[in-house]
């Protein structure tokens, strides 16, 4: 097998064995990826609702997003507005906690334990919690703020206050976030900071110029990563406003679903599908060519810039 | 872990507090604040599963659910009142009510009629928790039907994940073949692929097998090992040392014994973060039984919850009886395994 210490490669049955293991997933990347990719890129150049025959349709679902669809572009503005309604304060709230329990105070586990929990469960259920929680007339939140002497907005029944409610929602779990950054901190070697004390730096010197640039990379991931999941955003949304009001939390994957699943145009799905693959090629692309710029990984020496 | 960073620099000076340690109690009070507001929402939920109806939408909340103390007076039973009379207050039955004057009596004496002004009467509780609402919220929709049939999918999809993973990350761990790398950076690849480029596709060809409205979409993917699986479990593998391999076949282990003896058992801990990760995803997806299954009898319990709340979104006692009977199982498993969870966001980052 691998170890054999032959020089002549590995022989033909150690490669039937090693096709023969990996043959669930061959077998699913063909029928469940790669074929319903190419699929899909041939359906987005037609019309067709699972019963009729097929229609070709050429690029008319395509320019039809663009320019016929302004469904299209207001989901797409939502869906960027949550992005950064969601990740920024989720990356401060997230990141000032972490640096909180790295101050080694006691009972670190039970702060752990308590940040993070809200982050582990999701789905409907907090979804429904959350409505009854930002109900404008009983909900907890709008109680709260009366005690504070401010009367609270509308919340999901606003079209102006619905998005900022489903981010403010996602900062319950910024716990997730923390954890990681908790990690990234636990990791930034001891001696950076002693160095900098040598040199005269204070609490927030070292904050701006020790423990960032070096959990940096975990930052930058965050934010990738992030930014892809608004993309996927779905359940809150269906099950809190069903896009609404008046379209202000239709986000991208809804406005999909609402495409392929209640007006069975899967042509135009498709399509929508892949520009939506497109953006997330394209923002991962940008973030990682901006990253250079801020992002710093132990031991790289920037060739031809320094 | 970290205690060297904060005592380095200390000061000779001495003061009533060093710098540091009322920076440690600054942070302890803001992270108490901090998680009052993170518990608030599961503690209300609590507390509303356990209310009556009635009591749901009163501004400003009730914390504690109650309810108004009744006596028996003679055959009757009446609410039980605070009522302020001639500077002292007495606990007194309300037996009928006129306007704004009620008349009550004292349990103990009942043949005294008193009437006085209901503005000077407070109703009496009691505290009162009805765990009913859980029987209630389980049976009024078939939860049971909805957790058998999540539990098929939940359990029967990780088997299916465990078993084609195993296999799969084993034959990327150990073995030499031609266009086994290229292959390994192809399914690297597709763990970014966003899942809406497949996902039509996918449905029309489920739809043309007649698996709509069945758990078989839910269920029969899991069995065709997922890309991002296979990476964890490959790389736990490559950090078993291949000696292990060796003295197993020497002692007569098949290639399927050598996975199964050695390195399954040596992978416990990368094992249950798959598993455990897998629940959590499984458990909590909507999307796929969303667009899948068609008939309450099919549903899981989160299309389930989700009906529930679209058709009776005034039933918050109820709801949240069952929203927190749903959440239940992933607080439990978090509560149990949650190096593991901490391990496996460090590691796998967002996912989950």
């Amino acid at each position: 097998m691998a170890n054999s210490v032959t020089a002549r490669g590995p022989s033909r049955r150690e490669a039937f064995t090693a096709y023969a293991l990996i043959s669930p997933w061959l077998v699913g990347f063909v029928v469940f990826t790669a074929g319903p990719m190419i699929v899909s890129l041939a359906l987005s150049f037609t019309e067709y609702n699972v019963v009729s025959p097929v229609v070709w349709r050429g690029t008319s679902n395509y320019t039809n997003a663009f320019f016929g669809d302004p469904l299209f572009w207001q989901s797409i503005k939502v869906t960027f507005v949550y992005a950064a309604l969601s990740l920024i304060p989720g990356l401060v709230v997230g990141l000032a906690v972490a640096l909180l329990l790295n101050l080694s105070i006691p009972w670190l586990s039970v702060w752990r334990a308590i940040y993070y929990l809200p982050s582990v469960i999701s789905g409907v259920a907090v979804a429904v919690l959350w409505q009854y929680v930002l109900n404008p007339r009983f909900g907890i939140v709008n109680w709260a703020l009366s005690l504070v002497g401010i009367k609270g907005p509308g919340w999901l029944a606003d079209p102006n206050w619905a998005l900022p409610s489903l981010a403010l929602m996602s900062l319950w779990a910024a716990g997730g976030a923390m954890v990681l950054y908790l990690a990234a901190l636990q990791g930034v070697p001891t001696a950076l900071y002693d160095a900098a004390k040598v040199d005269g730096a204070n609490a927030y010197h070292r904050l701006r110029f020790v423990t960032l640039p070096m959990i940096s990379p975990v930052i930058f991931f965050n934010l990738v990563m992030g930014t892809i999941a608004t993309f996927q955003y779905f359940t809150n949304a269906y099950v809190m406003t069903g896009g609404g009001p008046n379209n202000a939390t239709l986000f991208y994957n809804l406005h999909l679903y609402n495409h392929a699943f209640r007006y069975f145009r899967m042509g135009y799905a498709a399509a929508l599908a892949w520009v939506l693959f497109v953006i997330i090629l394209l923002l991962t692309l940008v973030i990682f060519r901006s990253s250079t710029a801020w992002v710093y990984y132990e031991g790289q020496l920037k060739a031809g810039r320094s | 872990m970290t205690s060297q960073t904060q005592t380095a620099g200390r000061k000779p000076r001495r003061r009533f507090m060093s710098s540091e340690t009322l920076g440690k109690v600054v942070a302890l009070v803001v992270l108490a604040l901090g998680a009052v507001v993170m518990v608030f929402p599961l503690a209300w939920m609590f507390s509303s599963s356990l209310k009556p109806l009635a009591q749901i939408g009163l501004f400003p909340p009730v914390w504690i659910p109650r309810e108004q103390v009744q006596v028996a007076v003679g055959e009757s039973t009446f609410p039980l009142y605070q009522v302020e009379l001639e500077g002292e207050t007495r606990a007194l039955a309300m037996v009928d009510k006129q306007g704004r004057v009620g008349t009550y009596v004292d349990p103990a004496a009942p043949t005294e009629l008193i009437e006085a002004s209901v503005n000077s009467a407070e109703p009496l509780y009691r505290t009162r928790l009805r765990w009913e609402n859980y029987l209630e919220a389980l049976t009024v929709v078939p939860f049971g039907t909805y957790a058998l049939n999540t539990a098929k999918v939940v359990f029967g999809s990780m088997l299916g994940m465990l078993l084609s993973t195993s296999l799969v990350a084993y034959g990327f761990s150990r073995f030499r073949a031609p266009g086994l790398s290229v292959l390994f950076l192809l399914l690297l690849s597709t763990t970014m692929l966003p899942h809406q480029v497949t996902l039509i596709p996918t449905y029309i060809l489920f739809s043309k097998l007649g698996w709509i409205d069945t758990l078989k979409p839910l269920i029969v993917p899991s069995f065709f090992a997922g890309a991002y699986d296979v990476f964890l479990l490959r790389q736990y593998f490559m950090t078993i040392p291949l000696e292990l391999d060796d003295a197993a076949k020497i002692d007569g282990c098949g290639t399927l014994g050598i996975l199964f003896r050695i390195l399954l058992p040596m992978a416990k801990p990368a094992i249950a973060t798959l598993a455990i990760f897998h629940f959590m995803w499984a458990y909590n997806d909507f999307f796929n039984p969303l667009i899948y299954l068609h008939h309450q009898s099919n549903y899981t319990i989160a299309l389930g919850l989700q009906s529930f709340n679209a058709f009776r979104a005034t039933r918050y006692d109820l709801l949240m009886a069952a929203s927190l009977v749903t959440v239940l199982p992933c607080i439990l498993l978090f509560f149990f395994a949650q190096r593991i969870f901490i391990q496996g966001i460090v590691f796998s980052g967002v996912k989950g």
